[in-house]
């Protein structure tokens, strides 16, 4: 039984095999990931030009759901959204009606009913965005902006669109990924992206005590050692220490923390000379990076925020673009039903007859 | 009344039988098994049981009834027809109720009830401390006078190893059962699935082995100290087997259970997020599975229960972590017992014992058993019906059941508690 329920249909794909929801990276195919930077290549000249928007999304309705505190993705996301032409209206659950006793689905279905095309959520449980899809109405898309320590899509994917900005191809890359690898759901999804897209070698670095059961079964080697795990390494990503999330002593200090894993100049040098630095932010400057890296000429991290917006855009027009598409596959699909059943039923007294 | 049921194979472990006869019932009570009836019996009424089997019914050492508490998703009455529906007709009930079965009245509440409902035997366990805080004990002679077969504090352990000593102890000086989940909470921090390559995938707050085996460790040489008679509630992990078959070779007086979906399900079910496999103790590696199973095998495991935990759907759909973790398991746990015989998982005589005659000797009770005197509990199981589990059609007022959809072989048609038919469904 366990391996039929593995094998069930992908509920982020549509009868056409297209991205419906976007939950996590795991399941898709590269061509997906693909699809996504592609697309959100389309998006970056409008941010340099005078008008940014486009009308992609003209009508259509987007609650962005946030019941979790958040800064960076929540404004880019509501950027990306009006650079669509899209209504959006954003909600901070954590005061709202859920506060007052209505149940997940209720406050759910009551937005559902203002007409929303799409719901952005972030939420403390894992499998949030899992759950919301599979209650959602059939029309409407659930893009997941990050659910517990599952999966945070979007971000792992404008990392890909950074990574391939400067790298050209995943393909043939060592990245290094530091830190808090057990709480992060950025590191889930950016280790399956890179998968996805064959990276070389992706390397974990961090003490046993912030790395999840199994993490080789993840697909990663695993170093304790950040001064083996950084050498030649094409792109070092650094995670921030989630110490919100941290119920119990998992490092003994802050100071001993960067002192075994912050990115120094000395650390970094250990990499290719050409190798990026990225961080998904907010970055605990002293924590896990040096200043002096961060703001270093090897550090990417503002462009990733940047690119942020494009990677969102891309992933919102392309759900709708699919949904669209479907939508006419199925009108075809009736068509030719119809067709074919008024071709049977004009047989039927030939067939008797016969 | 004085019934025959004919032509059965009926099937009891506590004899050691398994034979196609005849089964005879007087006055609520076995009168004989056999060919010939017993001296002076006439039936008033035969039932014909051919092609079918006669099982003891079963005895579930823990199912919760919903009541008092939780009366939404379920009550003595309606769990206790669920109970029977599933063969099930001697039923455990764990103290965590609203409010918990700490005190004489809630016991007698719960007797009250179940006598009112007179469809299954329903045994009440008391907590063992008070509110199942783990901190102050339980009136725990008042709670044995007031019928409770045992003391358990439910799925929440006793911390404090201090609190524990003492609460066995005591329990000791009643000569009364003490069941003993293992957990320890500092280590399940949380944890809402095993800690293994599909909570690591998911980020699934985790739960390690050893929140399992490091308290079931501290448990058994208190329970060593205090010379008392334990049981060890719901199994979930390999090295827990080999703890308890080494307690059991070193002479300590253990017994133990397994919940009946570890033994069919492992942490490879959780992908998908589906909250119908959010259990507790949470569903462990196939290798847990495989170590459960056979300890079931080699009898090191003497008990299998349902855990019958019945939830409203309030309570199942929110995301995985946020649900209340349990399975409505009364109407399953027969069948998925019968899966494992089909299966050649496990021989039908050891299932059938685990589920009768093992857990009525770790309460010392005359139940599960088909010998003459007992109580006529019985069930008329077909051993061929093919059907399919659907929780629409579910007896029980919880229909939480991650085996929807699973088609079984083998279905209880009839039961009887103390000789009357409880329960009747001809497929």
């Amino acid at each position: 039984m366990s391996a039929a329920r593995l094998s069930a249909p992908n509920i982020q794909l549509n009868a056409l095999g297209k991205i419906k929801h976007f939950l996590t990276i795991e399941g898709l195919k590269k061509h997906h990931l693909t699809e996504i930077l592609d697309t959100a290549e389309s998006f970056i000249n409008p941010h340099t030009n005078e008008i940014k928007k486009v009308p992609l999304l003209r009508g259509k309705t987007i609650m962005n759901l946030f019941f979790e505190p958040s800064t960076r993705t929540r404004t880019t996301f509501e950027i990306a959204e009006k650079r669509l032409s899209a209504d959006v209206a954003s909600l901070d659950i954590q005061t709202s009606a859920t506060k007052k006793g209505e149940s997940l689905l209720d406050t759910l279905w009551n937005l559902q009913a203002m007409q929303a095309d799409m719901f952005v959520i972030r939420h403390a449980e894992s499998g949030a965005g899992h759950f919301f899809s599979q209650h959602v109405a059939p029309h409407v898309h659930v893009l997941n902006a990050g659910d517990g320590q599952h999966a945070h899509p979007t971000q792992a994917m404008l990392d890909m669109f950074t990574i391939r900005k400067h790298k050209g191809d995943i393909f043939d890359l060592k990245i290094a990924i530091v830190g808090d690898v057990l709480h992060s759901r950025v590191v889930r999804s950016q280790i399956q992206a890179l998968s996805i897209l064959e990276a070389r070698e992706i390397r974990v670095i961090g003490p046993k005590t912030l790395m999840p059961v199994n993490t080789e079964a993840l697909g990663v080697h695993v170093f304790h050692d950040i001064e083996a795990g950084l050498k030649d390494v094409d792109v070092i990503i650094m995670v921030r220490l989630q110490n919100e999330r941290m119920q119990s002593a998992l490092i003994p200090s802050e100071k001993e923390f960067f002192k075994l894993y912050g990115l120094t100049e000395k650390r970094l040098a250990l990499a290719k000379p050409d190798a990026i630095v990225m961080h998904p932010g907010p970055i605990n400057r002293g924590v896990e990076i040096d200043s002096a890296v961060a703001d270093g000429p090897q550090s990417v991290i503002l462009e990733q925020v940047t690119y942020g917006i494009a990677v969102r855009m891309a992933v919102m027009s392309i759900i709708m673009s699919n949904a669209a598409q479907l939508a006419q596959h199925e009108a075809e699909q009736l068509a030719l039903a119809t067709q074919e059943s008024t071709q049977s039923d004009t047989l039927l007294p030939t067939e008797t007859n016969a | 009344m004085r019934l025959v049921i004919k032509n059965g194979r009926i099937i009891d472990p506590s004899q050691n039988l398994d034979k196609i006869t005849h089964l005879y019932v007087s006055r609520g009570r076995i009168a004989g098994i056999g060919e010939n009836p017993p001296e002076g019996f006439s039936a008033d009424q035969e039932v014909d049981a051919t092609g079918k089997w006669v099982l003891p019914g079963l005895v579930d050492l823990q199912a919760r009834l919903g009541e008092p508490g939780s009366q939404y998703v379920g009550d003595i009455a309606s769990e206790t027809l669920a109970a029977v529906a599933g063969g099930i007709t001697s039923i455990c009930f764990p103290p965590d109720t609203s409010p918990v079965n700490d005190s004489q009245a809630v016991t007698e509440l719960i007797q009250r009830r179940a006598r009112q409902a007179a469809t299954a035997f329903v045994m009440p366990i008391g907590a063992l401390t008070q509110e199942l805080k783990g901190e102050r004990l339980s009136a725990i002679y008042s709670l044995k006078q007031a019928g409770c077969v045992a003391l358990s504090q439910a799925n929440t352990p006793i911390q404090n190893p201090l609190t524990l000593k003492n609460a066995l102890e005591y329990a000791a000086t009643h000569d009364i059962v003490v069941m003993l989940r293992s957990e320890s909470r500092q280590l399940k921090n949380n944890g809402v699935a095993h800690a293994g390559a599909v909570s690591s995938r998911l980020g699934l707050p985790a739960i390690p082995p050893s929140a399992e085996t490091i308290a079931l460790a501290r448990d058994l040489i208190l329970v060593e100290e205090a010379g008392i008679k334990a049981h060890f509630s719901q199994l979930s992990c390999a090295r827990s087997v080999e703890m308890i078959a080494q307690a059991k070779q070193r002479g300590l007086p253990v017994t133990c259970d397994v919940a009946i979906h570890q033994l069919h399900l492992s942490e490879m079910d959780v992908m998908g997020f589906n909250s119908l496999f959010h259990v507790s103790p949470p569903l462990r590696s196939l290798r847990d599975q495989a170590a459960l199973l056979a300890g079931l095998k080699s009898g090191v495991i003497d008990a299998v229960v349902s855990d019958h935990t019945p939830l409203g759907n309030d309570d199942k759909l929110l995301p995985f972590g946020e649900s209340k973790p349990g399975i409505s398991g009364l109407e399953t746990l027969l069948p998925l017992l019968m899966k494992l015989v089909q299966e050649n998982e496990l021989d039908l005589m050891t299932a059938i014992r685990c589920v009768t005659q093992n857990p009525a000797n770790i309460l010392g009770i005359q139940t599960g058993t088909l010998c003459e005197s007992s109580s006529a509990d019985f069930s008329i199981v077909n051993p061929e019906a093919i059907w399919t589990l659907n929780p629409k059609t579910m007896v029980s007022a919880g229909r939480n059941t991650p085996f929807a959809g699973w088609e079984f072989i083998g279905k209880v048609e009839q039961t009887y508690f103390q000789g009357r038919p409880v329960f009747r469904d001809f497929v």
